[in-house]
């Protein structure tokens, strides 16, 4: 079924498409951050003190965040993050996010780049944050319904 | 599914240039995300994308700039990231002043007005009960919605531009009626007669937002005499603290004469009482200092100062004589100071030390000379935030608290007598 697909997968999810593209990384499960305050669009690092992921980069990531949070200007900060190749590789979230979903359709005008971003349930989201190694997102221009595939080992 | 009209589909087709076909894209692509049917008319938007993050912010206007795009309905901007009018306020990289001055001048070529306020609804001309209108800054978005009754979504970075490019908003969230009934209701203990009530606003404001988060709230127990000077104290501190868009105030605000009304005739899903102890401890968690600690600066003004705060804030300033003994900053906008003219307030003011800010605030760029250090407030919004946007803590009172430090050069509260409790919403 999935002829594009270098790994072997040891589980995949459907998830419902906000943005398409085809994105591979390792998987980095955080709380809701702030983008705007909270992230550093030059040198890619978590930079909210008392956030529990401070200091971890998120640049070529597959972000899994249950939640987006705070100031609508996050949306800038993503974009510029994306422009600076800083920003995650794909997104996944469980609750639709506007902010986010503008800072991807943005950059993507702005600078073609490709990042799926999509929601899952809250139960495949458990799932996806238990797993250590790889996840791939196949959100396709057009199709409504993406596919998440987790890796059976870290390594390709 | 989105339907587009044909007027949309020719934008989206480039037939009015490519500048309105990039908006219309944007404005299709996030309607599609929020799920909404249809696309709406908008009287007015409010832009917030001046504020200077990167140069992603500069790819994106000048991108409208080439094309010869102009905005399609009247256009208000935010705060940019200096003073225009005082630039050698600013002590940041002259690099990133240049584009930040670039960034702001870009938007007045797309034919946005150069009011540079966090507070719109202060101008002349501000939106009517029931208007749809585009509006970004969360603070904006909370008085628009509340206070006056328009109708706006939370609008944020870029989505505003293209709103006010293509002249369109998606219909959804609270462009809809059904989507402004108040789900939780807030009951409030009298505060109306306890003095500088003006920090009892912010703190409800605050428990408004830890409570409801992006809910719609409604608050019975204001008092019957609250200004909107007041109601923007509240939304900007529950905008802060929670994503909070709209509440009502029963018996104060436009689409809340009753609980009824409030709630759209339905139940509340949740009920909280708010007490006067927990104001105060809100009031407390907010502030940094102890009574008598030195002070570098008091900054008022966040949102932007109306006309009426000035006039209150003179009258405090006749009941002081001498010299300020801290830096002090009130940010506002070019129109409020220019209604100031004629009564001359401003000028006294400044005569007595006041520095006034335009354009920008002083918590989101470094404008202010010391940026370390101990610095009162009476917003609830900058007390939030500016300990992490430029790295000084902050002392929280109300204007006449401010004041009276200012001219003590160090923190003086007119009541510490309460318990120390724990605020038990939080």
């Amino acid at each position: 079924m999935n002829a594009m697909n270098p790994m072997n997968t040891s589980a995949s999810f459907r998830a419902e498409a906000l943005t398409s593209g085809f994105a591979q990384g390792r998987g980095v499960f955080i709380e809701p951050l702030s983008f705007w305050g909270g992230y550093d669009a030059e040198t890619g690092t978590v930079v909210e003190q008392s956030h529990p992921a401070f200091g971890q980069t998120l640049a070529g990531v597959i972000l899994l965040m249950r939640r987006a949070k705070g100031s609508s200007s996050s949306s800038s900060v993503l974009v510029e993050a994306i422009r600076n190749k800083t920003g995650p590789a794909g997104i996944v979230l469980c609750e639709r996010d506007l902010i986010i979903a503008i800072g991807v359709i943005v950059a993507n005008e702005l600078y073609a780049s490709q990042i799926p971003l999509v929601l899952v349930s809250s139960e495949d989201f458990e799932r996806l944050c238990k797993t250590s190694g790889v996840i791939q997102i196949d959100a396709r221009a057009g199709e409504e319904t993406a596919r998440v595939a987790t890796a059976s080992s870290p390594a390709l | 599914m989105l339907q587009l009209s044909e007027r949309d589909a020719a934008m989206l087709n480039a037939d009015a240039g490519s500048g309105v076909a990039l908006a219309m894209r944007i404005v299709t692509r996030t309607a599609n995300v929020m799920g909404a049917d249809r696309l709406i008319d908008i009287t007015s938007a409010h832009i917030d994308g001046c504020l200077y993050h990167g140069a992603a912010s500069l790819d994106f206007v000048e991108r409208f700039v080439q094309s010869e795009t102009r905005v399609a309905v009247p256009t208000t901007l935010n705060v940019g990231s200096l003073d225009l009018i005082h630039p050698e306020l600013y002590q940041g990289e002259p690099s990133t002043q240049r584009a930040a001055e670039r960034l702001m001048k870009a938007h007045i070529e797309l034919g946005c007005e150069s009011s540079f306020t966090c507070a719109p609804y202060q101008l002349k001309h501000r939106p009517k009960l029931g208007d749809q209108i585009a509006w970004a800054e969360s603070n904006a978005i909370v008085f628009a919605n509340s206070v006056l009754g328009a109708r706006t979504s939370r609008y944020g970075d870029f989505l505003d531009l293209a709103a006010a490019i293509t002249g369109r908003a998606p219909y959804a969230g609270l462009h809809v009626t059904e989507n402004r009934a108040a789900r939780i209701l807030i009951r409030v203990a009298d505060f109306g007669a306890l003095s500088g009530r003006d920090v009892f606003f912010a703190a409800l404001g605050f428990l408004l937002g830890k409570a409801a988060g992006a809910s719609v709230a409604a608050i019975d127990g204001l008092p019957s005499d609250t200004t909107e000077d007041e109601l923007k104290a509240l939304g900007a501190a529950a905008a802060s603290s929670g994503a909070v868009a709209l509440f009502h105030g029963i018996g104060i605000t436009p689409e809340a004469p009753t609980l009824d009304a409030a709630f759209q005739g339905k139940p509340p899903a949740r009920v909280i009482d708010v007490s006067l102890d927990e104001l105060r401890a809100v009031r407390r968690h907010l502030n940094q200092a102890q009574p008598g600690e030195t002070l570098v600066a008091v900054s008022l003004g966040t949102p932007h100062f109306s006309v009426t705060e000035f006039e209150q804030l003179s009258a405090l300033f006749t009941t002081f004589s001498g010299a300020l003994a801290c830096d002090f900053y009130v940010n506002t906008s070019r129109f409020v100071l220019w209604q100031l003219e004629s009564s001359g307030i401003a000028d006294t003011l400044a005569s007595r030390g006041v520095q006034i800010v335009l354009d920008t605030c002083t918590y989101i760029t470094p404008v202010m000379k010391k940026m370390s250090g101990l610095v009162m407030t009476n917003s609830g919004k900058w007390a939030l935030y500016a300990p992490a946007n430029i790295g000084v803590r902050v002392a929280y009172g109300s204007m006449k608290e401010c004041v009276h430090s200012a001219f003590a050069g160090k923190v003086c509260f007119d009541e510490r007598d309460e318990p120390d409790e724990h605020i038990s919403q939080l």
